[in-house]
């Protein structure tokens, strides 16, 4: 036991554990980019939470508007949510599995494991695109119902992101094909691991409000 | 052409960016075995979810508060398995980050319900407002 791990045992001070000047505390100098990049990643993430908390709010409040029209009950098919769920949150587990390739930099099973994360999260699309063709082609579409209208607006949001995931997904397997594990290069798959990961926990807060709290007896 | 370099500076190791797993010595085996614990967790709280929905082991009205706790201890093993949030000392910022927004969401969504139950409550039935109107 140094006398640095007296004062400050758990290094959250200027100094670290060892006794070392710690980078993003004042003493020793800027955190370096790979920490600042990913904690800027993670504000960003935390606003798209409030973002979407905002819609969750809105649903919440006129998830009882039917006007007369449908109401969850009638509508969801909990087949198809639970598919959904068990591809998003494979899809998940595969992109952590890409993640770990890519911090070994085994450029095959980055590759696999990020194939894997796209076919789940495309089949989760499907999914998602086929419960909303068939609501819009019964009439039941966003303009039915104030609660309809909340519902494809949640729901639909998470589906952009998932969407606008996917490409992000694509541009950076094309991006380790063309370029390598670069250091700029596995702060982006760090940061789209995060985005995945984050639009996941979304997904289960939209199962348990929208769907098994509207379909529970 | 410079080459991009991240060399990490001295003491880096006391920060970790949000949703970085330090691997130590076993490695990606460890990492592996992370994602496999959160993945069963995960699943099996979905299941349960799913499952205590229609089962009737539940009385009527608490069904929604346990799908709650359910949803929050599922979104917890995301956090911590998926997205590696700790309470280490190395993770204080992202932990103070994620707690601020728990924060502002809590108040957006409790807020609005709270708000939107007190108007509902205080508001005339519709038809009485019709006959108003009339």
């Amino acid at each position: 036991m140094t006398a640095e791990h007296a004062i400050d045992p758990n290094g959250i001070g200027e100094m670290g554990p060892k006794g070392v000047a710690a980078t993003g505390r004042g003493a020793g100098g800027p955190a370096s980019k790979r920490v600042y990049v990913g904690y800027g990643f993670w504000i960003f993430i935390l606003s798209d939470m409030v973002m979407f908390s905002a819609f969750f709010a809105a649903y919440a409040v006129l998830a009882g508007a039917t006007a007369g029209g449908p109401s969850g009950r009638q509508l969801f098919d909990l087949n198809n949510v639970a598919w959904e769920t068990a591809c998003l949150l494979l899809s998940s587990f595969a992109c952590g599995l890409a993640s770990l390739a890519a911090a070994g930099r085994n450029a095959l099973w980055f590759h696999v494991a990020m194939a894997a994360t796209f076919t789940l999260g495309a089949a989760f699309l499907g999914f998602e695109i086929k419960e909303f063709a068939g609501l819009a082609a019964a009439g039941d579409g966003p303009q039915r119902s104030a609660f309809l209208s909340a519902f494809f607006t949640l729901v639909g949001c998470h589906g952009l992101h998932i969407t606008a995931g996917l490409l992000w997904l694509l541009t950076m397997m094309a991006q380790v094909v063309a370029k390598g594990f670069r250091a700029d290069i596995l702060r982006r798959i760090h940061c789209f691991v995060l985005f995945w990961h984050a639009l996941d926990i979304v997904w289960v807060a939209i199962f348990t409000v929208v769907y098994l709290m509207g379909k529970a007896p | 052409m410079s080459e991009i370099r991240d060399v990490p500076a001295t003491g880096d190791e006391f920060d970790r960016a949000p949703g970085e797993m330090r691997l130590g010595r076993s490695g990606i085996a460890r990492g592996v075995q992370g994602y496999l614990i959160g993945l069963v967790l995960a699943a099996g709280l979905t299941a349960a979810s799913f499952y205590f929905c229609f089962s009737g082991l539940i009385y009527g009205p608490a069904v929604p508060a346990a799908l709650v706790a359910l949803a929050v201890a599922q979104m917890g093993v995301h956090l911590v398995f998926f997205l590696h949030i700790t309470t280490d000392p190395d993770n204080t910022n992202n932990a103070l980050a994620l707690a601020f927004g728990v924060l502002i969401v809590t108040l957006v969504i409790g807020g609005s319900l709270w708000i939107m139950a007190n108007l509902n409550h205080n508001m005339l039935p519709m038809s009485k407002i019709m006959e108003m109107q009339r």
